[in-house]
This record gives structure tokens, C-alpha cells and sequence, in this order.
């Protein structure tokens, strides 16, 4: 990156010696948006829902998600239910009143200059999240809260030699997204992970992911910034109580960056301390490119937000009954999603390890449950696709639908397809070509299974190698072997081998 | 010309009897209008927007219509005027401020979407303090409108333009808005009737915001049936305001008839606030007050004091709980998205917000902006908004307890009769006293009428009566209101406004500034120094 | 709370940094003045502290209402040309604003 020389310098102290030192806090702050087909203050459609493709910039605004005079916010009811549902599956209790309150500041991304959040009086608090890390431990995260909120608008950096903000001409603003529903959860420190706090801290991410997803409430896709962290660390030395000053690193947007990010926070933390120096309370920004840090705003009086209760909205005061209807269609959490998944399946311990750190349980149940078989299911995920991936640096999750995946796995196994085809056809799927069926009539790929065309096929081959039915014929089954070379490389791979093979012999028999 | 004169002096409701019978066309009734605007308003300044044409072209659809027999209701072709507050997709919406200057939103304020299909013609944007701060609209960043009684005083404020526009017979009726007094004030000064309904009885959206828990948008007119007529048009529940109430509400017209054909005053319970009583007020205030309560009595009512204690701190909470909102809503115009922009080249998005906000707001809009963004400060929420927020619940619980006692609420709708322009517009905390009557019924949420008992005998100008209701109750306004109409214009002969002096061309220039206070002959009872209330 | 307030005066410096909060560029003449005044506003309306004791609940809606929601269902939104309809400056759909001074939010 062009700027990174900024930041470049910072000292990092070796993370185990870090580690022996200092006792590292943490605490999380995760956006999800919420994919309601509305947003939260407006009847505008939600970018956030799940069938919002890309659209044109500023298409997807009612008045108040720009903020234009005299324009007035109604809440939705389905993010409401969201929210209750979400602060349930977080262990929380939901708030017999609660408000929202305006959190004032000017942004060119904000059209009211505030944002409609909550602020004394959340939806859900005091909740807790069981987070099982890669070695198959368990840490129970503290949540402090969950809160509605809507989400602002994009800004675009223009000219200037970086396309980020610093050394930008001009800014183009966009507020489709402005208004979409959010939920922040913030934790209570979290306190004794010790080496292990990156990883739990790419845990709890990914099992806040988890819930969203099997809620059906979010997208969730980090990539697209369905869901967004932010990680505050502080480190204190060994043996004492009260808490070291803490950074607020924003903008890590996978869950290997939340485990970086946070790694690398206690590397220069510690590094800075064991110089003498003293954490500056502030905000910095994680790149993902450089795998580092760089400071951004020093926490002032310019976070003065001038909170107050919204007067153009009124109390939320769910009903029992809703409180109950929504806590009994909870789904089951994500660790007893794994141990049902692991029983259904029968999949060896360390079998399901694999797909449990590859983050793809959901994936391989959705496929699942799609009509496949699960071990065909982990085989292409843990496989081709896994390596795909990890190639591209994303998520596997991300490159391919398991609709698509359960579909792949069934052309195989109707005989369409052999494996290296469908591997060639997994590859147009993620190349965003369609679906497997769409890729292979587009590509020509399926199976010759017409027997006429591979009765020439074998016929030209056999005219080559004269010799090769008697060998058959004679019990050296083998020598079948290099017709059916000849045959699938005539088709250009584009034949069932198996049926050759019979076509042959059957040839042989005669 | 002499047809149309008389025209335009026709209440809402009489002009929609002779649109209905074919008497008179809209076409003819909107011309009307425009040749007085015309004739009349380089003096008085009540607006800042005129349709002209766009008004003639509705205005001969609905005669189309009419004719055809689908003429959408009964007020169909009545022309009315909308305060610049409310955004209106075909008209310039400025609210008074220079920072909106030009600004045409793409949409129409749900209660001029709602006079639109009810047929009413909209002759244009009314003047008004700037985003509605102010008593005399003064503040207007296109300059004053003036009291069509005496051109050389304020109309009111903020809705002085509505109400000059309406007392000036430039419309029959129009749209206001109320967040602290600013339909009844402007109402009581110029001798007009304006209503603040319940809070939530007619959607704010589309109204500029003022300060949300308080703003409320009303009818001004001449009459109190007229009021009525407009606010069943424009009330009702709304879902794009979620402050707006969701209920069926009676007719207010059939109780405006009901009160002016068979008398509502016997035997209701009449609350004198002590409070609000008028000590210290105008002598005439004082004196038109007691004669109307004797008028009230005299028609059977029970006259009763009451005590409202908090009301002492009414004022203050109003002038932290109205800034603060205000800091807030006004936080949009920030030269992003619409209004002006000051760039001198060179800045940063922060100074070019920070440049245009200082170009186009006027001074008493960033006296409030400073106030309330104090008020929510960290570490003076609780002492300043919040406390602010405790004596609103005290005011709450005054007004119950008043309602127990009485049917109705009355007080001076202001302390004085109109003041001249300039007096006070150098002392923001004597400005700030002219609301000091309106300000309770805000807080609390609960309805209040301002109507027209006679003028001042020191200096020939209108006073007005407040009436106040519980919640949901504006019905009963109408109908003590419409009772106490009768009750005054008997004794007159007529509508006070019919006194008002004549402008434009049918006047000399003499006339029409007066400068001499008292020299026009006080209509009233005239007698007594001191009306003293009981 | 019912002892009377301690006087308060307002400084230029501190209308200073309202008015940075309030994003306007007041001119020294603005902010003198301004600082004046609102020591005068105030020192009167800070009387409502002589009655906001703590068992007095505050009220932020007049009329008290609960629960108003919107069904989740898609309605009207504003074309892009709407939208931009009175933007001081905008281009490839979009507002275009001067650099901003600040950071990523």
C-alpha cells in the first residue's frame, strides 16, 4: 500500500514473550446487519436482504435515510423481531422498555448528522456466548449488550494518490445503505484467553456469524460487510487488576483479520509498554494488505455525541408472548449444532475438526440438506473448493453456493459428470458462470454417455491398436487400459470411463 | 373588482356553499385572491411563494370536476395558504431560512397531500420566523411580514404570515404550525382563529422540524368553523409519523355548528389558570379577558380557578427542551445533500459545512443551535435537559389536575397586543415572554384554540382567548369556541376583522400606516380599567 | 436539586467549542456576543433544577404511546434523480462533497 510507510515502524514485541508479560483484554464490538426486506427507519428496500443484487448508487432511499427536511423515521417491526431474537440466541434478557436515542455527529455519510441508535436502554443485555476454539476448548464470552441501530450511508474517495480518505480531491456519497438495519453486540471485557486471545477472538466472531446465520437474520457475509468488527485490546501486566488503556482497531472485516488484527495489537501494545511508553486511548485502522495497524483518532471531546431520547420515535415495549414465541423458534446454538452435525454424520473426530476450523458446518449441512451425500458434501468442500479459497485468500463459504455444491455432487453422481470435469465446472460456477447445469451446456462439458459417438470412438482406437481385443480375449484385461486412454483422450476427457470400459469388453466378448 | 373584493371576505365554509350551489367558480374565487395578494401584500409581506398560475390551472380542474360531478369533497376549490414549513413538491420550502433558499423537495407534507385531494387550492408559502424560532417573524431571512391592523407591528410568530395572509383577507384559510404558541399567538394578534391540535392529531411528516415533542400543524382562519373544516381535512393518523394517533375522530365542523347553533356554555366547567391569569399582562389583555369570562358566565358557564404551579417553570423548560431538538434537527443542513453551500475553494467538507451553516442561518437559529447543543452537552444533560424533561411531567400532572376541575382551560392567547416592529428584537428573553401563555399546552400535548374577544381600548388592537382541552378533546374547543363566536360577533355585528382597516388600493397611505396608537375606536365593552378575572 | 443553582456563566471559549460541535463558523463579534446572551439564558431557565427532583419521573413524548411499528414491507422510494434533485454538487450519481478532514467512521 502506497501510505504504509506511515505505520510501517511500529515495534512489535515477539508474541510469546509478549504473552509471558502480559495478560491480554479484549472486547468486541460486532455490527450485523440485518437482512429485513425494509430498512429500519423507511420503506425503502433493504441492500442488506438477500436477494439485493448490485444497483445503481442512490435508488434505494426514502427521505429520512437521507435526511431530508421534514422526513420522519417509523420503526420496522420485522428488525425488531430480529433484534429480540438475536439478543435471545446471545443469552440476553430482553428489555421490558426500551428506546432509541439520537447519537449526534456530523458525517457527510449521515443525512440526518445523527445516527437513531440506543443508548441507556438497549433491547437485550446481559447475555453470555459459548465460543469453542480450534483445540475443541470452550470460553464463555460476556455480552454486555444488544442494541438497534441503522447503518450509514458509503463513502467513495476520489483523486489523490490512494483512493483512501487521506489525500482524497473529493468524496462521492451514496446512502442506499444508509438506514439499514443494524444489531451491535458489545461484549464485557473479556479476560484470561491469554496466548489463546486471537483465536478466540476469530472464535466468537465466527460463532456471532454462526448464530446470525442460523438465525436467518443476516446474510452475514464479512466480505460484503453483513457483519463488521471491531476489537478493542489492552494489555496489563501479569499479576495486576485493573485494566491497561485500550485501542479500538476497526474495520476488520474477515475472521483471519480478527485474529491477526488482535495479535498484532498485543505484539506493539507490548512492545510499546516494555519501552517505557504509555497505549494511547484511540482508534486504528486494520489493513488487511500490510497486516497491520495505524492510529487514527485520539478519543476526545469531539466524542461528545449529545445523546438524547429520539422524539420522533416511541418506546419498544415487547410483549411476553412475543418474547416467548421468539425464544421457542430459536434454533439450536452452534455448539450443539456441531455435536448433532458430528452424530448425524459419523464423521470421525478429527473429519470434523477440519470442516469446523474451515468455518464450513453451515455449508456442509445446507448441501446436506440439499441431496447429497455428506461425505461427497466434505469432500468438495474440504477438497476443490477449500483450495480454491485458500488460493484467493477468502472464504470458502463465499466462493459458491451450497445449492450448487449439492447440485455438482449429483451430476457426478447421475454419471454427467466425471471428477475432472466437475472440477472444471466448479471452477465456472465460482467464475460466477451460473449453475453447474448452466456451465456445463455453456462449456460443452457433460459426459459423452451416447453410446453411438463412443462405439466410433472405440472403433477408431481398436483400428489403431489391432491387437488389444485378443490380449482381452487372452485374460489380460489390462491391456483395455490403453483403448480407453485413447477413447477419453479422443473426447477430450468428455467420456465415462467406466462405460468405455464395458463397451470395450463387451467388444472383447463377442 | 367590487364582486371580488367581497369574495375574498367570505369564510371557507360560505365560499365552499357557493362552489357546491355553482354560485361562484374556483377559477373566480383563486383570482380572487391573487388580484388581493396582488393588490394588498407588497405591504403586508405574508408571502414568500405565490402560485399564481399553477393555482388557476387547479383551480379550473376542479371546476372541471365539479361540473363532471366528481369533485373530490365539500371544501373542493376553496384556495388556502401553506406556512413555509411544510414541503411542498410543486413550491419553494424554505422555512423562513436563507440555508433552504430555492429548495424544492420531492415530496408533499402529508397535510398538504391531504388539502390536495380534498380539492383545496393552494395559493402559496407563508412567512414565518426562520425554522420557526421567533414571535413576530422578524427572524424571516426574507424579512418581516406586517399586522394588516397596523403595518408598522409584528403579525406574530412564527405563523405570522399564515395569519396576516388570513387577517388581510389574502386567503380564507391556512396551514400553520405550533410549537410553542406559534399558530395561537399570531392568531391573537391579528384578530384571527388558530388551532394547536392534540399532539399526534395531525402527522408531522413533511413539516420542517422544529422540535419534534412539540411541533404541531393547525388550521388559521377567520372563523372557528372554518378551523374545523380545515383540520378534519388534514388530521387523522398517519404511518409515516409514528407520533401520529391512531383513532377516529369526530367531526370537528359538526361540533363548530353544533357549539355556534345551540350554545355549549351552560353548565361547563370554565379553569381559570391562576397562573396564566394575566398579571402583569396588557391592561386592555386583562380587560377583554375578564369581559369575555363574563360573557362565558353569562351564558351559563361555571367559572372556576385553578392552579397550575409548574407552570411558573414552563417557559424554561420550554426554552431547553425546543433548543436542544432544535441542535439536533437542524444538524441536516449541513451543505451536503440540498441547500446551500458556501465553498471558497480549497476546504474541507468540516469548513465548508461549518462556512454555509454561518451564511445561512440567522441569529437567532444559532443562539438556539449554541443553547441546545449546550443543554445536551456531556456532563449538563442531566441538570439542563433533563430536568427539563422532569418539569414537563410536572406540567402533565398540573394539567390533569386542572382537568378534574374544568371542562376547559382558559387564558390570554399572549400578553400583549401586537408590538411594534423592531422592539423587541434585540432582547431575546423578552421575545421569548410572548409564548409564555402557549407554552403548557406544548409540553403537555393537549389542544388549544385561539380565538378573537375584542380589541384593545389603548390601542385598537386584537385580543385573543386561549382555550385549552384534555388530550383528544379538540372537539370541544370547537364547539366553546364556536359558541363563544356567536356569543361576540352578536355583540359586534359582525366578525371583529370586519373593523380591521382597509389596505391596498381601497386604502390611502395614511391608512394604511398607522402610527398613533389607540386612534381607532375600541369595539367591546370598554368600560372597565381592569377586566380582573374573577 | 432544590438549592438554588450555582450561577453559570458561558465563555467565549466555551461557545467556541459548541459551536464546533455545532459545525458553525462564528465570527469572534458572533461568539462574544452569543457568549453573553446565553449566560443570561441560562442563568433563567436554569430555574427548572429548583423543581426536578429525583422521584420525578421525565417525560419525553407528550402523549405516551408504545410499540408503533412499520410491517416489513417494501414502499415508495425516491428516484436517483430525486434523490440528487437539490444537491449543491453531485456526480456519477452520487453527492460529491469536498475532501473530508477526518477519517474513516
Amino acid at each position: 500500500m502506497a501510505d504504509g510507510t506511515a505505520f510501517a515502524s511500529d515495534a512489535l514485541l515477539d508474541y510469546d514473550e509478549a504473552l509471558a508479560k502480559y495478560e491480554p483484554v479484549l472486547g468486541f464490538e460486532v455490527h450485523v446487519e440485518l437482512s429485513t426486506r425494509t430498512k429500519m427507519f423507511s420503506a425503502a428496500p433493504n441492500p442488506a436482504a438477500a436477494d439485493s443484487g448490485s444497483v445503481e448508487p442512490n435508488t434505494m432511499v426514502a427521505p429520512v435515510d437521507m435526511g431530508l427536511p421534514g422526513s420522519l423515521p417509523v420503526v420496522n417491526a420485522q428488525a425488531v423481531r430480529y433484534s429480540i431474537s438475536l439478543g435471545l440466541a446471545l443469552g440476553c434478557s430482553i428489555a421490558e422498555t426500551c428506546r432509541f436515542a439520537r447519537k449526534n455527529y456530523f458525517y457527510p455519510d449521515l443525512g440526518k448528522n445523527y445516527q437513531i441508535s440506543q443508548y441507556d436502554e438497549p433491547i437485550a443485555f446481559d447475555g453470555s456466548v459459548e465460543v469453542e476454539l480450534e483445540d475443541g476448548t470452550t470460553w464463555t464470552v460476556p455480552i454486555e449488550r444488544a442494541h438497534m441501530e441503522e447503518d450509514a450511508g458509503k463513502l467513495t474517495h476520489v483523486g489523490g494518490a490512494t483512493g483512501r480518505i487521506q489525500g482524497a480531491d473529493w468524496s462521492l456519497v451514496d446512502y442506499n445503505r444508509a438506514g439499514v438495519p443494524l444489531v451491535e453486540i458489545v461484549t464485557k471485557p473479556i479476560v484470561g484467553a491469554g496466548a489463546a486471545a486471537p483465536q478466540l477472538a476469530k472464535a466468537y466472531v465466527a460463532t456471532i456469524r454462526d448464530i446470525v446465520r442460523s438465525l436467518g437474520i443476516s446474510e452475514a457475509r464479512m466480505e460484503r460487510g453483513n457483519l463488521r468488527c471491531d476489537a478493542n485490546v489492552s494489555l496489563r501486566p501479569r499479576g495486576r487488576e485493573r485494566f491497561g488503556t485500550r485501542t479500538e482497531t476497526k474495520n476488520v472485516n474477515s475472521l483471519r483479520s480478527v485474529e491477526r488484527a488482535v495479535r498484532y495489537e498485543i505484539r506493539r501494545q507490548a512492545a510499546i509498554l516494555e519501552a517505557g511508553g504509555t497505549i494511547v486511548q484511540e482508534t486504528r485502522h486494520w489493513h488487511e494488505d500490510t497486516g497491520t495497524t495505524s492510529a487514527g483518532r485520539p478519543k476526545s471531546d469531539a466524542d461528545d455525541y449529545r445523546y438524547f431520547p429520539e422524539p420522533d420515535l416511541l418506546p419498544i415495549q415487547p410483549s411476553a408472548e412475543l418474547i416467548a414465541e421468539l425464544r421457542a423458534a430459536l434454533p439450536e446454538t452452534p455448539t450443539q449444532f456441531r455435536r448433532r452435525l458430528q452424530a448425524d454424520y459419523g464423521f470421525t473426530e478429527s473429519e470434523f475438526r477440519d470442516l469446523v476450523n474451515a468455518n464450513l458446518l453451515v455449508e456442509l449441512e445446507e448441501t446436506v440438506g440439499k441431496g447429497a451425500a455428506p461425505a461427497q458434501a466434505r469432500k468438495w468442500w474440504l477438497g476443490e473448493i477449500l483450495r480454491i479459497a485458500n488460493s484467493r485468500g477468502v472464504e470458502a463459504g463465499t466462493l459458491v453456493s451450497p445449492l450448487h455444491v449439492s447440485e455438482l455432487i449429483a451430476l457426478v453422481e447421475n454419471g454427467d459428470l466425471t471428477d475432472r470435469l466437475a472440477r472444471q465446472v466448479l471452477e465456472g460456477v465460482v467464475a460466477g458462470e451460473g449453475s453447474p447445469e448452466e456451465v456445463v451446456k455453456a462449456r460443452g462439458l457433460a459426459v459423452v454417455s451416447d453410446d453411438t459417438a463412443l462405439t466410433a470412438a472405440i472403433d477408431e482406437a481398436l483400428a489403431a491398436q489391432p491387437d488389444v481385443l485378443q490380449k482381452i480375449r487372452d485374460g489380460k484385461v489390462q491391456a483395455a487400459g490403453a483403448v480407453i486412454g485413447a477413447v477419453m483422450k479422443a473426447m477430450r476427457g468428455q467420456a465415462d470411463a467406466a462405460r468405455v470400459r464395458e463397451l470395450v469388453l463387451e467388444r472383447a466378448a463377442r | 373588482m367590487a364582486a371580488e373584493r367581497e369574495l375574498v371576505r367570505w369564510s371557507a365554509a360560505r365560499l365552499a356553499e357557493a362552489l357546491a350551489a355553482g354560485e361562484v367558480s374556483s377559477v373566480e374565487a383563486t383570482q380572487a385572491h391573487l388580484d388581493r395578494i396582488g393588490d394588498v401584500d407588497a405591504d403586508v409581506h405574508a408571502y414568500l411563494h405565490v402560485a399564481g398560475d399553477d393555482a388557476l390551472v387547479r383551480a379550473a380542474e376542479i371546476d372541471r370536476q365539479r361540473a363532471d360531478g366528481t369533485a373530490p369533497g365539500p371544501l373542493a376549490g376553496v384556495p388556502i395558504a401553506i406556512k413555509d414549513v411544510l414541503c411542498t413538491s410543486d413550491m419553494p420550502s424554505t422555512a423562513g431560512s436563507r440555508i433552504l433558499e430555492g429548495w424544492i423537495p420531492p415530496y408533499d407534507a402529508t397535510p398538504v397531500a391531504r388539502l390536495r385531494a380534498a380539492g383545496l387550492i393552494p395559493l402559496g408559502k407563508t412567512n414565518m420566523d426562520e425554522f420557526a424560532m421567533g414571535s413576530s417573524t422578524e427572524h424571516s431571512a426574507y424579512g418581516p411580514s406586517r399586522n394588516p391592523w397596523d403595518l408598522t407591528r409584528i403579525p406574530g410568530g412564527s405563523g405570522g404570515g399564515s395569519a396576516a395572509a388570513v387577517a388581510a383577507f389574502e386567503a380564507p384559510v391556512a396551514l400553520g404550525s405550533d410549537t410553542g404558541g406559534s399558530i395561537r399567538q399570531p392568531a391573537a394578534v391579528t384578530g384571527t382563529v388558530g388551532v394547536k391540535p392534540t399532539y399526534g392529531g395531525v402527522s408531522r411528516f413533511g413539516a420542517i422540524a422544529l422540535a419534534s415533542s412539540l411541533d404541531q400543524v393547525g388550521p388559521v382562519s377567520r372563523s372557528v368553523l372554518d378551523a374545523a373544516l380545515i383540520h378534519d381535512v388534514i388530521g387523522g393518523h398517519d404511518p409515516n409519523d409514528a407520533t401520529s394517533l391512531d383513532e377516529r375522530w369526530p367531526s370537528f365542523a359538526d361540533a363548530a355548528r353544533e357549539g355556534a347553533a345551540s350554545g355549549s356554555l351552560a353548565g361547563l366547567k370554565v379553569g381559570v389558570v391562576h397562573q396564566l391569569d394575566g398579571s402583569g399582562f396588557q391592561a386592555g389583555v386583562r380587560q377583554r379577558f375578564g369581559e369575555a369570562l363574563k360573557r362565558m358566565a353569562e351564558a351559563g358557564a361555571d367559572i372556576v380557578e385553578v392552579q397550575a404551579p409548574h407552570f411558573e417553570y414552563a417557559l424554561a423548560a420550554y426554552y431547553l427542551i425546543l433548543p436542544a431538538e432544535a441542535s439536533s434537527n437542524l444538524a441536516k443542513y449541513d451543505a451536503v445533500r440540498f441547500g446551500l453551500r458556501v465553498d471558497p475553494g480549497g476546504s474541507t467538507v468540516e469548513q465548508v459545512t461549518a462556512l454555509s451553516r454561518e451564511a445561512g442561518f440567522g441569529p437567532e437559529v444559532k443562539r438556539r443551535i449554541i443553547l441546545g447543543t449546550y443543554a445536551l452537552s456531556a456532563g449538563y444533560y442531566d441538570a439542563y435537559y433533563g430536568s427539563a424533561q422532569q418539569v414537563r411531567t410536572l406540567v402533565q400532572r398540573d394539567f390533569d389536575a386542572c382537568f378534574t376541575q374544568a371542562d376547559v382551560l382558559v387564558s390570554p392567547s399572549a400578553p400583549t397586543t401586537a408590538f411594534r416592529l423592531g422592539e423587541k428584537i434585540d432582547d431575546p428573553l423578552a421575545m421569548y415572554l410572548n409564548d409564555i401563555t402557549t407554552i403548557p399546552a406544548n409540553l403537555a400535548g393537549v389542544p388549544g384554540l385561539g380565538m378573537p374577544i375584542g380589541l384593545a381600548p389603548e390601542d385598537g388592537l386584537p385580543v385573543g382567548l386561549q382555550v385549552m382541552a384534555p388530550l383528544r378533546e379538540d372537539a370541544r374547543l370547537y364547539r366553546v369556541g364556536a359558541t363563544l363566536e356567536a356569543i361576540l360577533e352578536r355583540e359586534w355585528g359582525g366578525p371583529l376583522l370586519a373593523q380591521a382597516p382597509a389596505l391596498g388600493s381601497a386604502a390611502s397611505r395614511s391608512d394604511r400606516i398607522r402610527t398613533t396608537p389607540g386612534t381607532a375606536p375600541a369595539p367591546g365593552y370598554g368600560t372597565e380599567p381592569d377586566g380582573g378575572t374573577l | 436539586m432544590t438549592d438554588a443553582p450555582e450561577p453559570v456563566v458561558i465563555t467565549a471559549a466555551d461557545v467556541q467549542h459548541l459551536a464546533g460541535l455545532a459545525r458553525i463558523a462564528l465570527t469572534p463579534e458572533e461568539i462574544e456576543h452569543l457568549a453573553g446572551e446565553l449566560t443570561q439564558i441560562v442563568d433563567s431557565v436554569a430555574k427548572v433544577r429548583e423543581v426536578a427532583t429525583p422521584d420525578v419521573p421525565a417525560t419525553s413524548h407528550p402523549v405516551p404511546l408504545v410499540n408503533v411499528l412499520r410491517p416489513d414491507v417494501p414502499g415508495a422510494v425516491l428516484t436517483q434523480q430525486q434523490v440528487l434533485s437539490g444537491a449543491p454538487d453531485a456526480s456519477d450519481g452520487r453527492f460529491r462533497v469536498p475532501a473530508i478532514l477526518g477519517e474513516e467512521q
